[in-house]
């Protein structure tokens, strides 16, 4: 335990200096669920998960496969209404105003709300091309000028641009896995979102990619407000401020990163943490 | 499972070797079986092809090349004998003149052409060589004297002239020469006299009679009266006529369907019965889809019998079912990441399909649509219900006059009493047919070598 709690505020205090740990929870709520609860068909997948999402800090998902973390963030874009059965009910409200409200139009939730998936997904188009897509369907820019800037910036917040300068107009899966994965965080960046979703970006990148994107996290933060899931309890201890565990559908506890992985309260999140559960 | 099977005694690990191993000879000897069967099955496959295309080509290939006399024409005034062609006259109307010029081109048809013809081949014979006027005209092709008069009609200034005009032989003429006839066969069982075929013979040394290619397989229409100046350009037109129909109305329909049923139809039940109906649509033979046609655009909307756009409809009908199911699979082997890529960018569901999903398929529904059109191209069964299979001896200039098809021709010819000059003729039609599969196939591969490059 000791060890573990070691580690974790070693690598805290490499990469988390600018920040107080604390901090996180004293800053605005931006996101708030309450009574979160989805079925898929007959077979309940989340029991009312409540959660406040604090602005411009990480807050990262861990806990065992299956536990709900990923279809717990999947509502919060609304992307289970692409899945066939899937119901959700509760309220998630972003800035006070109800995501799941009928009125409410999912594609402009959609360019509020970035996602950065699992797997690097770039389209199937040059780089250039899938930075611009987004500003292009949002109409965000307005004319040729505009629209370079922004593929530029967008890129460059991504630490990508250095890379790919030279060429833009070659396919975008033609890059490594993990700058891929960057092209995906700037193609987010590019529509201007003000949260970002993230499900597992690293759990197909090597050791390397992998510290580059947190790194980039760790950057991305002072702009956005970001959610990642993770596998890796490392992970979600080098780059977020709050963290919640869920367990078998449940959010079983959420705090400060610092507190969790030190003080758990809760005997799973203790077992978890521990290696006892998996 | 015992206890010694899992441990690690020294006998034990032996005894499992020894196992794997003979399993190992089993796993071979099912490939070595296998690969057998499939090897068998492609070599029986080759040789089937390997034995239609020998056939076809050896039948066919003669069929390219066509016996042509080249004779001397006099336009004897003594035969051509009626007033100048009309001039048109000051003040005169051009209804009047239009009738005037029908009215001599009346009387040129009336004319004897055919002692035109019978005199120059007599001009180009040895001298007095016995033949009569009937036996000596049977070596020439009916449709020689339209030619020659066509000439005339043409430029009237030929009266009293000589000139050098190439005329098709007979079918006949044409199957001695090329050896479709046995030479040894008496009198009684040839279908030309003895004094023609001499005096073919005869042309052949001297060279009035040369073999060339036969273009008028490719220019001319078909023809009963002239089996030799037959030709596939009506049958043709007709296809393409019919292609174009196809291509105009099955494809933004099937391909749009597909869509629709793929991404936008909500699941239920009224979707499962389209499905299982359009799956089982596919297997309907092609025949009743002609009887389709023939009650439904024929005698219900009553469109015009043997029209290439009610051919097309028909094969538009019997395509459909191909092309939605081949669309449908192309989108369902779109990558899920590539749709959550565009919708968790914002974009609609309309703009993922059609910026993201229809340009990653676009090459194999491309594919499949070329293949279904190929395939109704070569469609015969429900032309014939539609009465595709008259004897149209025009190019149709418009999709609502009446035409043939390629397949329908072939099996025209085939039926034809002229066996032994039409067999070879069929066969040709074959390839030409085939040719235009192949072409479209061919177009098929490259466009999707060349968009999946660029993809």
């Amino acid at each position: 335990m000791d060890m573990i709690a070691g580690k974790v505020k070693m690598t805290q205090q490499t990469v988390n200096t600018a920040m107080n740990p604390t901090d996180a929870i004293e800053r605005p709520i931006r996101l708030t669920a309450k009574d979160v609860t989805v079925h898929y068909g007959q077979k309940q997948a989340l029991h009312g998960i409540s959660i406040q999402i604090p602005d411009r800090a990480v807050t990262s998902f861990i806990g065992p496969s299956g536990c709900g973390k990923s279809t717990f963030l999947r509502c919060i874009n609304r992307m289970n209404d692409t899945i066939e059965g899937a119901k959700v009910g509760g309220t998630i409200k972003l800035d006070g105003e109800d995501i799941y409200a009928p009125d409410l139009d999912v594609v402009e939730l959609r360019a509020r709300i970035g996602m950065v998936f699992q797997k690097p997904n770039p389209f199937p188009k040059s780089i250039y091309e899938n930075v611009a897509y987004g500003p292009k369907i949002h109409g965000l820019a307005k004319n040729k000028t505009d629209m370079d800037e922004i593929v530029v910036s967008s890129l460059r917040k991504a630490g990508l641009f250095e890379e790919v300068k030279d060429r833009l107009n070659e396919p975008g899966t033609g890059l490594s896995g993990g700058q891929q994965q960057r092209l995906c965080i700037a193609r987010a960046i590019a529509v201007g979102p003000e949260v970002i979703l993230m499900d597992e970006p690293c759990s197909a990148l090597d050791p390397i990619a992998t510290a580059i994107i947190e790194e980039l996290i760790d950057e991305l933060r002072e702009n956005y407000t970001i959610v990642i899931v993770t596998h890796s309890m490392q992970q979600a201890a080098r780059v977020s401020q709050k963290t919640a565990f869920f367990h078998l559908g449940n959010l079983i506890e959420e705090g400060v990163t610092e507190d969790i992985f030190t003080n758990p309260v809760n005997k799973q999140t203790q077992d978890y943490i521990m290696g006892r559960i998996g | 499972m015992t206890d010694t099977t899992l441990s690690n005694t020294p006998r034990a690990l032996s005894e499992r070797s020894q196992r794997v191993r003979d399993s190992l000879r089993r796993r071979h000897a099912t490939e070595a079986i296998f690969k057998g069967l499939g090897i068998g099955a492609i070599v029986v496959a080759l040789g089937f092809v390997s034995i239609l295309f020998a056939d076809v080509l050896s039948k066919g290939i003669p069929a390219f090349t066509q016996s042509n006399l080249h004779l001397s024409v006099t336009y004897d005034e003594s035969v051509i004998n009626l007033d100048p062609a009309p001039t048109r006259a000051d003040g005169q109307s051009d209804a009047d003149f239009r009738a005037a010029n029908l009215a001599w081109q009346r009387s040129v048809a009336m004319l004897n052409w055919n002692s035109v013809v019978e005199a120059s081949l007599r001009a180009a014979a040895p001298e007095g060589f016995e033949i009569d006027s009937r036996q000596i005209q049977s070596i020439a092709e009916t449709n020689a004297r339209h030619q020659i008069r066509d000439l005339f009609v043409a430029n009237p200034g030929l009266l009293g002239q000589t000139v050098e005009v190439d005329v098709l032989a007979s079918a006949n003429a044409d199957n001695w020469i090329k050896g479709n006839i046995d030479r040894e066969l008496g009198d009684s069982q040839q279908q030309l006299s003895a004094p023609a075929r001499a005096l073919i013979d005869t042309f052949e040394e001297n060279g009035t009679i040369t073999s060339g290619f036969a273009w008028s397989l490719f220019s001319n229409v078909d023809s009963r009266a002239a089996p030799a100046a037959a030709g596939l350009a009506g049958a043709f037109m007709g296809s393409l006529y019919m292609m174009l129909v196809v291509i105009i109305l099955a494809v933004p329909i099937g391909v749009a369907s597909a869509i629709y049923l793929e991404e936008f139809a909500p699941k239920s039940r009224l979707t499962d019965l389209i499905e299982v109906n359009i799956n089982n649509l596919a297997a309907v033979p092609s025949i009743v889809f002609g009887l389709l046609g023939a009650a439904v655009f024929i005698n219900y909307l009553h469109l015009p019998l043997s029209a290439p756009l009610v051919g097309g409809l028909v094969l538009t009908l019997m395509t459909l079912p191909t092309i939605i199911i081949a669309t449908r699979g192309a989108l369902q082997g779109v990558s899920p990441a590539l749709r959550q890529a565009a919708l968790g960018m914002g974009a609609s569901k309309t703009q993922m399909v059609f910026h993201h999903v229809l340009p990653v398929t676009f090459p194999s529904i491309l594919t499949a649509t070329i293949i279904g059109v190929a395939q109704a191209m070569g469609e015969t069964a429900p032309l014939l219900l539609i009465g595709m299979n008259a004897f149209v001896a025009s190019v149709p200039a418009t999709p609502l006059d009446q035409a043939t098809a390629l397949p329908v021709q072939i099996y025209l010819w085939q039926g034809n009493e002229n066996r032994n000059f039409f067999e070879a003729r069929t066969s040709a039609a074959i390839m030409v047919l085939l040719g235009f599969m192949i072409l479209l196939n061919a177009i098929a591969i490259y466009l999707r070598t060349r968009l999946e490059k660029r993809a």
